[in-house]
Formats: C-alpha cells, structure tokens, sequence
C-alpha cells in the first residue's frame, strides 16, 4: 500500500506538505490568520489522533477527552499563574496530572462497557469541568489568562507564531509516527483484538482490561500535551474548553476523518475547523448546516474522508 | 429545621423534574437502543414553544398544553425523519448523529428565537407560596411541579404496567425482533415511545422555563444529569431512573446547601468556601462512580443489555 501513488496517499503527501509551507504562506502574503487557524488545527489533530488510539483501535467511546485538553491547559495556566513558567516543568506535569485522570477514569469506566462506557466517561468529563468552574482562585467559570508562554532554553521561544507552529507541527508527527508504532505492535493487535471479541481475547489468555488501561492512559497523556499547547496558543484556558460538546467535536474529527486509520483524525480535523471557518463565512447560523450535514456522513459515509478517498483508488476493489 | 425541610422539597422537587428526563431517556435507550443526546434539545424546544404559547394565548396553562402537543410533534417528526434510520447501528452513529442534531436545533432555536433567551412568566395564583405545615410555607410552583411529575409518574407506571401498550413497550424492551416477528407494528410503536419521550422532555422543559430562563443550551447541561440517572438505574429501566432521579435530586440540592457549612467544621473558612462549591458539584458524579463499581450495569439493570 505505502509504496503505491494512490489518490488517498497522493491526498495524505499533499496535505503534509500543505501543513509544513503554511508559515512560508504567511510570510509571503502576511496572512496571520490563516497560521493561527492552522496552530489550532494541528493541536487539535493531535487531540483527535490521540482519541483515534483509543476509539478506532480499541473500540472504547470515550466521550469525555476534552477534559484531558482541559486538564493539560490548566496545568499550565496554574503554573503560570503561581509564577512557574519554564515548560520543562509545565509540561510534564501536564502530562503527569493528564495520565493520573485517565488512569483513575479509565480504571472505573473500563468495568463498563457499550452505552455505560460512553456516559460514564461524558459524566467524568462533566465532573472535572464542574470542579475546575469551582476554581475560584484560577478565575472559576470566566477562566485564567497566561502571562507568559511556557519558558523553554535560548533558541526556542513559543511566542515566535512561526516557531510555535513548528513545534505544535512536530508533536503532531511525532503523535502520528507513535500511534503508527502502537497500533502496529503487539500491544496494538491487542486493543485491536479485543475491539472486535473481548471475551475471545480473554479466553486465549490476553488480559484485555489492562491492556485497554494502558492505552486509554497513553491516549489521555497525549491529549493532555495538546492541552498544554492549547494553554499557549490561546493564553488563556477556561472550563469551557473542557465542556462535553467540546468531546463531541474531538469525536467529529475522528469519525469524519475515518476512524482505525492512523492518519484520518488528521482529514477530519482540517475538514472540520476549515469547514467551520468557511461556513461561518457564509452565514451567523453556521451550525445548521453543519448539524445536518454530520448526519448524512453518519448516514451514508461511515468509513469518513480516508474510507472515501480509498474507494476513490482503482486498485482497491471496494467491499473486498 | 422548616430549612432542612424546605430542601428536601426542593430536591424532591429536583429529582422528579430529573426523572421526567431520565424516563424518556431510557425507554428510548431500553426499546429501540438508541443513545439520544438530542434529547436535551427536546427539552429545550418544550421550554421555547411554551414561552411562546403562554405569550401568545395570555394563559400558562394554556400554552403548556400546547407546547406539550407541538413538542410531541416535534418528537416524533424527528423520529420519522431521523431516528428511524440510525436504529440497529452502532452507538458511535447513534453519538455523532444526535449530536449533530442538537447543533441543528440550537441554531434553529437561534435563527426563530433570537439569540436573547426568553422567560416565561407565572401566573399570580402560581407565583404564591402554599401552607404545607403551620408556620411552613413553600412556593405554590414548586408545589405544584412535585404534583404534576408525580401524577405523571403514577401515569407512566400504569402505562407501562397495565396496558396493552405498556405491554408491547416491555415485550419491545426484552426483545424487540420477537415482537415484531409477532405481528406488532413495531415502526408505530417506536414513533409513539420516541414521541412520548420527547413530550415527557418538553414537559420538564416548559415547567423549569419559570424558575430558570429559557435560552439556548439549556438542555445541554441538565442532560448530562438525565445520562447519570439512566446509567446508575440501570438503562432501559423506568423504576431504576425514578429511585435514581430522587438519590441525585436530593444529594445534588441538599449537597449545595449544607456542604459548604459541613466543610466549614473541618476546615478552615477559606479552604471550605474553595472546595464545597466544586465538591457539592461533583458528589452525584462520586455517587455514579461508587454505584458503577458495585454494580457496572446500575442498580435495577434490565440485563442482556
């Protein structure tokens, strides 16, 4: 398959190289905005890849990873706010803190499954967002403004919009190529394996609960790093970015970009938040477009943009 | 003590409002499998048309009936349009498209409404207090709503335990292929239970819309505790979500009112004003959390599920 120039391959070498040139972009036309817009799109990419491990792979409908962006943000906005700037303890402990909840949430919600799964993991989601509303001292419900960018050695400034860029740019590559090694592993054909037959896993002796743990652990650690990139792309974190919808639109992403492919959650968040902008273009009430129109991908396009752009290669016969 | 019993009404009151929410919720989830998230927007759109009716007729009572009848409408049409195709899929599908639905209806709601929100006002002989005990008085609304919910309730119990359509409604919960290999009209069925469901949505809606505003997103919020009452019911049971809409009403109100002086006798007053706000906010989560533990399938599971 890699070797082959198929349309979806050709498509996933276009929109890399598209992800890379847009600072070059910028600088040639002076269009900042469309660099920010892109900031986002890649951290929330990473969100969604880091959701994709743990929901196209492991088959867990996680409702609740929001809050890992959420928690991740504002272990770098209270950081920052106790006047501890330098990212090399920002960011571990956002991750920290990050694989601690999903460790707690994962180690409860895994004893359910299907429909329980999916509202138990929403509610936890709900309780972090009510606890960190309460904040009063880190601004409650109207949230915390970051002062300053996380503190990294000399050359490595992130209030440098291009150089962010390129940082975000990198993690999400390096979030890419770990999912790829994940899923391809041992470890991989595991979660993969019980997604399709829980129970026929455990009987050849896998034991599934823990395996889903470590992944739902690792999918949570990742997320909470975009958090912490999110935290400084905005400089500012409120509850509202951890808010159940916001779980919702990570979900969009996945589905609409073609879930159990690695690189989908890439498509869908473009796909998505271009989507958004455009519409948003057009008309104030965006969203009734955008409403209708998920559910005619549910509908009728189950496998998302990576399932369209594979049927779309005429080497692959399709429902073989 | 008229405060301690004040807030037991209140959350009674609370948590039977949650139970109008929680009951359509799981016979939809129980009989036809289906995760609707959309159904806070029913609840939404309950508490717009009644704002609206009660404007437009000059009576409260008037235009609840009405919002009660077109929310009804409105649930079944969705049922027609939208729900009918996403039975028997994954529950994935059946998340993202109801989410979808709800980005449809808020911004309906926006573009017929206004962005602004509305409020339905009472009537006076509404908006008085009754004499419940001697020198206990307590709001005539509030009242009336833990009157209302609870002859809703001995409605749907009668409904659902002693009529032919209760029956079909139990039968199609255990085993929805057996009923329709039977001959019954399993399509109707659906459309009337789905319908049912958004009215009992709706009603919740129309009778909150006094006490709080009526806006945008209001359902979004409350929805996620009809999710908790369900799940630590058991989903698809109707007993299981009253007795867990009572539980999370009264932890939930009585939490909020005498957390804050609890925590004030072991902690200091700063630390007790930080955390009782966020720690009465999560105590029904706590509750899900200790419930699904002991009993991952919730407390009155119809099993198989």
């Amino acid at each position: 398959m890699m070797s082959h120039l198929t349309p979806r391959n050709a498509t996933v070498a276009a929109l890399l190289v598209i992800l890379v040139l847009i600072p070059a972009y910028t600088s040639l036309t002076g269009n900042v905005f469309m660099l920010l817009l892109f900031t986002r799109i890649v951290i929330l990419a990473m969100a969604a890849v880091s959701l994709n491990l743990i929901l196209g792979y492991g088959g867990m409908m996680s409702f609740g990873h929001a809050a890992y962006l959420g928690i991740g943000g504002y272990a770098v906005g209270i950081l920052a706010f106790e006047g501890i700037h330098s990212g090399f303890v920002q960011w571990p402990v956002a991750l920290l803190v990050s694989a601690l909840f999903a460790l707690v949430i994962g180690a409860l919600s895994l004893r359910t499954r299907g429909v329980y799964f999916i509202m138990i993991t929403l509610a936890f989601a709900q309780m972090a967002y009510y606890v960190v509303a309460g904040l009063a001292r880190y601004g409650g419900d109207d949230g915390l403004t970051i002062q300053k960018r996380s503190q990294f050695i000399a050359p490595l400034n992130l209030t440098d919009k291009t150089q962010f860029y390129y940082v975000c740019l990198t993690l999400l590559f390096a979030a890419l190529y770990l999912v790829w090694r994940l899923v391809n592993s041992r470890f991989g054909l595991v979660i993969q394996g019980a997604r399709s037959n829980d129970t026929r896993m455990r009987a050849i002796g896998f034991p599934t609960y823990r395996y889903k743990l470590v992944g739902f652990v690792i999918a949570g650690t990742l997320c909470g790093l975009a958090g912490a990139l999110i935290a400084n792309h905005t400089d500012f974190v409120s509850p509202a970015m951890m808010y159940w919808t916001r779980s919702g639109d990570l979900i969009i992403m996945v589905v609409l970009g073609g879930m159990g492919s690695v690189f989908g959650p890439v498509f869908g968040a473009v796909a998505l938040l271009v989507l958004e902008e455009a519409l948003s273009g057009i008309t104030e009430y965006w969203q009734i477009i955008l409403g209708p129109l998920l559910l005619l991908v549910v509908l009728f396009a189950r496998g998302g943009i990576d399932g369209l752009l594979r049927l779309a290669d005429p080497k692959l016969k399709v429902g073989a | 003590m008229t405060l301690f019993i004040e807030q037991c009404l209140n959350g009674l009151q609370f948590g039977l409002l949650l139970f109008l929410l929680a009951a359509g919720l799981t016979l939809v989830f129980g009989i036809m499998d289906l995760v609707n998230l959309a159904h806070g927007s029913l609840y939404m759109v309950g508490a717009y048309f009644a704002a609206t009716f009660a404007a437009w007729t000059g009576s409260f009572v008037l235009g609840a009936l009405m919002a009660l009848v077109a929310t009804l409408i409105v649930g079944m049409a969705v049922e027609m349009i939208v729900m009918r195709r996403l039975y028997g899929r994954d529950h994935l599908d059946h998340v993202l498209g109801t989410f979808g639905l709800i980005l449809f209806f808020d911004e309906t709601v926006r573009l017929i409404w206004g962005p602004e929100g509305m409020s339905l006002p009472l009537p006076s002989w509404l908006n008085t207090s009754v004499t419940l005990l001697p020198g206990f008085d307590y709001s005539a609304y509030k009242f009336a709503i833990i009157v209302v919910t609870l002859a809703v309730a001995v409605f749907l119990y009668v409904l659902v335990m002693k009529t032919r359509v209760g029956m079909l409604i139990r039968a199609g919960a255990s085993n929805r292929e057996m009923v329709a290999a039977l001959g019954v009209n399993i399509k109707l069925l659906y459309t009337l239970v789905f319908g049912l469901g958004a009215a009992l949505a709706g009603l919740a809606g129309l009778m909150q819309a006094p006490i709080l505003t009526v806006q945008i997103g209001m359902g979004e919020n409350i929805i996620i505790l009809a999710f908790v009452i369900t799940v630590i019911g058991g989903i698809g049971s109707i007993r299981g979500a009253f007795i867990a809409a009572l539980f999370v009403g009264f932890i939930d109100t009585l939490g909020r009112s005498y957390l804050p002086d609890f925590m004030r006798l072991l902690l200091s007053p700063d630390a007790a004003a930080t955390a009782a706000p966020a720690l009465s906010s999560m105590l029904i989560y706590l509750l899900m959390a200790v419930v699904l533990v002991a009993k991952p399938e919730g407390l009155f599971s119809q099993g198989g599920k």
